[in-house]
C-alpha cells in the first residue's frame, strides 16, 4: 500500500515552487540569450519573482503524506469551490481578496471543560506545523494532491478538554455579507460537522497554509478543516467557531439536498451521488479518469471508524 | 439603404450568411485555441463540456428567436438564416456529446450506458440530441418537398420539446446555484408563451370572421316547372 509509506523527502529539502519555476525560467531565458549570442547582459535574478505570500516554517514531515505528484500551485489556487465568493470555479480566486484574515479568532465552545477563544497566531503555536500532502476528492468527481500546512485538529480540541457527553463537533465558518455573496445559494453561514472520533483522528487537519506558504484566501484562509477521506465540501473554510455538541450538527449541503449529501460523506466509489457516478475521478492535470479509492485511499487509517455501519445508508 | 435592410439582394444575403457562419464558429474557435494554449483553466475538459453545452442551448434559443424577430421587425429575409442557426445548435450539441464520450469518459461504453440509463440529467440531454438528429437531416429543400410543407413543419415543431429537454438537462445537473439554468428557462418560456399567444390570436381572428355562406350540401332540390 502506498498510503502509510513515510515521505522520504523532508519538506525543507523540497525546492520551493517559485524557486524552481524561477530556475526553469532562468535556464530557458539563459538559453535564449546564449542562442542570441548576447550572453553577459542582464540575467534575471533568482529572487525576482517570489510570491508575496509569507513562508511558513520550519515544517515537520508527516508519515501521512502521499508521494504522488502534487497538483500545481496555480490549479490549487484558481480552481476552487468557495460559494460565498461565487459559484464558478474561478470566482473565489477573483473575489476572495476582499476577505480580511487578520485579526482572526476561533471560538471553541460547547461541551468542553475549558471553552475559550483562540487568536489565530496563538493557534499557529499550539503544535508544530507539519506539511501533509493529501489527496483531495471533490464530490463533483475531480481530485487534487495538495501539500497542506497545518496542525492536527486534535491538538486544539485537547486544549479545551471535551466533556464525556461531547459526541460531535460543529464547525461554523465566516459569513460576512460585506465581502461575501448575499445570494441564498446555501443557508449561510456554511456549517459542517464531524463525529468526535473523526475530529480527533490524527489525519484530521486544521490547515493554515499550502505549498509552504500562508493559505490563500480562496482556499479558506486563515484556517480551514481538511478531512482527506471525505468529500471536499466537508473540509469547511475560514472557520470562526468550533462547537462540541451531543447532537449531530446540521451541515450546509445536507440542508440544501438531504438525499444527495449525507452527514458522513466519506469518499466511496460504490455509493453514487444520485445524479452522477462516484466510481472514477479526474485528477486535475490528467487527461484520463482514474478509479476512486475507498475512503479516498485512507481506508487503512479510517475504515475502523465505521465498523459495522451500513455505508450505503450512512452516505 | 432602407431597401437593403428590407429586402437584401441575393448576393447581400450570401454575404450576411457568410458573416454569420464565421460568427457562429467563434465559440468553437476560442475553445480550440484555448486548448492549444492551455488557457481553459485547471480543468479544460470541464470547460469544453460546459461551453459546448451552453452554446447548444444558446443556439437553440437564438433559432427560436428568428420567427418573433421577423414578425416584430417585418424583415422576412431573417427566416433565411434560421436553418444555419439550427444546424449550429445541432453541431454544438454533437461537439458536447463528443466531448463527453471522448474527453470525459474516454469511450468507456459501460460507464456511458450506465450514465444514459441511470442519470436522469444525462438521459434527458441524450434524448434531446437524438431528437435533434431528424431535424438536422431534414433541414433541406429536398426534404421539405419530399415530406410536404405541413408534415415537415409538424416534424420541426418538435424543436420546442427539444429546447425544454435541453433546459431541464442543465437544471438537473446544477448543484445548488440554479440562476443560470433559470435564465434559460425564462427565455424559453417567453418564446413559447409568445407562440401560444399568437396561436390564440389566430384562433380568435378566425372565429371573429363571419362564417362564409354555407355551401349547398346534401341533396340539391331542383325545382322543375311542370308544364301542363
Amino acid at each position: 500500500m502506498l498510503i502509510q509509506r513515510p515521505s522520504d523527502i523532508l519538506p525543507s529539502e523540497i525546492t520551493p515552487r517559485t524557486l524552481f519555476e524561477e530556475r526553469r525560467r532562468f535556464l530557458r531565458d539563459a538559453g535564449l540569450l546564449l542562442a542570441a549570442g548576447a550572453l553577459g547582459g542582464a540575467l534575471p535574478s533568482a529572487e525576482a519573482a517570489v510570491t508575496a505570500a509569507p513562508k511558513l516554517g520550519p515544517l515537520g514531515a508527516s508519515p501521512f503524506s502521499t508521494s504522488e505528484e502534487k497538483t500545481p500551485y496555480k490549479a490549487v489556487t484558481t480552481y476552487n469551490n468557495y460559494y460565498e465568493f461565487g459559484t464558478d470555479k474561478s470566482d473565489p480566486a477573483e473575489n476572495a481578496g476582499r476577505l480580511i484574515t487578520r485579526p482572526w479568532t476561533v471560538r471553541v465552545e460547547g461541551l468542553a471543560g475549558k471553552p475559550r477563544t483562540f487568536d489565530i497566531d496563538e493557534l499557529l503555536r499550539l503544535a508544530p506545523l507539519e506539511e501533509r500532502i493529501y489527496r483531495m476528492r471533490c464530490v463533483e468527481g475531480w481530485s487534487m494532491v495538495i501539500p497542506w500546512v497545518g496542525l492536527p485538529l486534535a491538538s486544539l480540541l485537547k486544549q479545551v478538554e471535551p466533556l464525556g457527553s461531547a459526541r460531535y463537533v460543529e464547525f461554523v465558518t465566516l459569513h460576512d455579507p460585506k465581502v461575501m455573496s448575499r445570494l441564498p445559494v446555501l443557508d449561510w453561514p456554511y456549517t459542517e460537522g464531524l463525529r468526535l472520533d473523526e475530529a480527533m483522528h490524527p489525519l484530521t487537519l486544521l490547515a493554515v497554509g499550502l505549498y509552504g506558504e500562508v493559505l490563500p484566501n480562496q482556499n479558506g484562509a486563515p484556517i480551514r478543516l481538511v478531512v482527506p477521506w471525505k468529500y471536499g465540501f466537508k473540509s469547511a473554510k475560514s472557520i470562526v467557531t468550533i462547537r462540541l455538541t451531543d447532537k449531530q450538527p446540521a451541515t450546509a449541503w445536507n440542508k440544501a439536498a438531504k438525499h444527495e449529501y449525507g452527514f458522513y460523506s466519506n469518499v466511496n466509489p460504490q455509493v453514487d451521488h444520485p445524479r452522477w457516478s462516484q466510481a472514477t475521478e479526474r485528477r486535475i492535470g490528467e487527461f484520463r479518469k482514474r478509479p476512486t479509492l475507498m475512503f479516498n485511499g485512507y481506508a487503512e487509517q479510517v475504515a475502523s471508524l465505521y465498523q459495522g455501519m451500513d455505508l450505503r445508508a450512512n452516505f | 439603404m432602407m431597401n437593403m435592410l428590407q429586402m437584401p439582394s441575393r448576393t447581400q444575403i450570401a454575404s450576411i450568411k457568410a458573416a454569420l457562419f464565421a460568427l457562429c464558429l467563434m465559440p468553437a474557435l476560442r475553445l480550440a485555441l484555448g486548448w492549444q494554449d492551455d488557457t481553459l483553466g485547471a480543468n479544460p475538459i470541464e470547460t469544453i463540456t460546459r461551453a459546448s453545452g451552453d452554446w447548444t442551448l444558446r443556439f437553440l434559443l437564438i433559432t427560436l428567436c428568428v420567427t418573433p424577430l421577423r414578425r416584430f421587425t417585418g424583415l422576412n429575409w431573417l427566416l433565411r438564416l434560421r436553418r444555419m442557426l439550427g444546424l449550429f445548435a445541432f453541431a454544438y450539441g454533437c461537439a458536447h456529446l463528443t466531448t463527453y464520450v471522448w474527453l470525459d469518459q474516454f469511450f468507456d461504453w459501460t460507464a456511458i450506458a450506465h450514465d444514459i440509463l441511470k442519470r436522469p440529467f444525462i438521459t434527458v440531454g441524450f434524448a434531446a440530441l437524438v431528437l435533434m438528429t431528424p431535424l438536422a437531416l431534414t433541414s433541406n429543400a429536398w426534404s421539405i418537398r419530399r415530406l410536404g410543407g405541413r408534415k415537415w413543419q409538424a416534424l420541426h415543431r418538435s424543436v420546442y420539446g427539444i429546447a425544454i429537454l435541453g433546459v431541464v438537462h442543465y437544471w438537473w445537473l446544477v448543484k445548488a446555484d440554479v440562476r443560470e439554468p433559470m435564465l434559460y428557462a425564462f427565455a424559453l418560456a417567453w418564446l413559447l408563451i409568445l407562440r401560444a399567444w399568437w396561436r390564440e390570436l389566430e384562433r380568435r381572428r378566425q372565429q371573429a370572421v363571419p362564417p362564409p355562406v354555407p355551401a349547398y350540401k346534401g341533396r340539391v332540390i331542383r325545382i322543375v316547372p311542370t308544364g301542363k
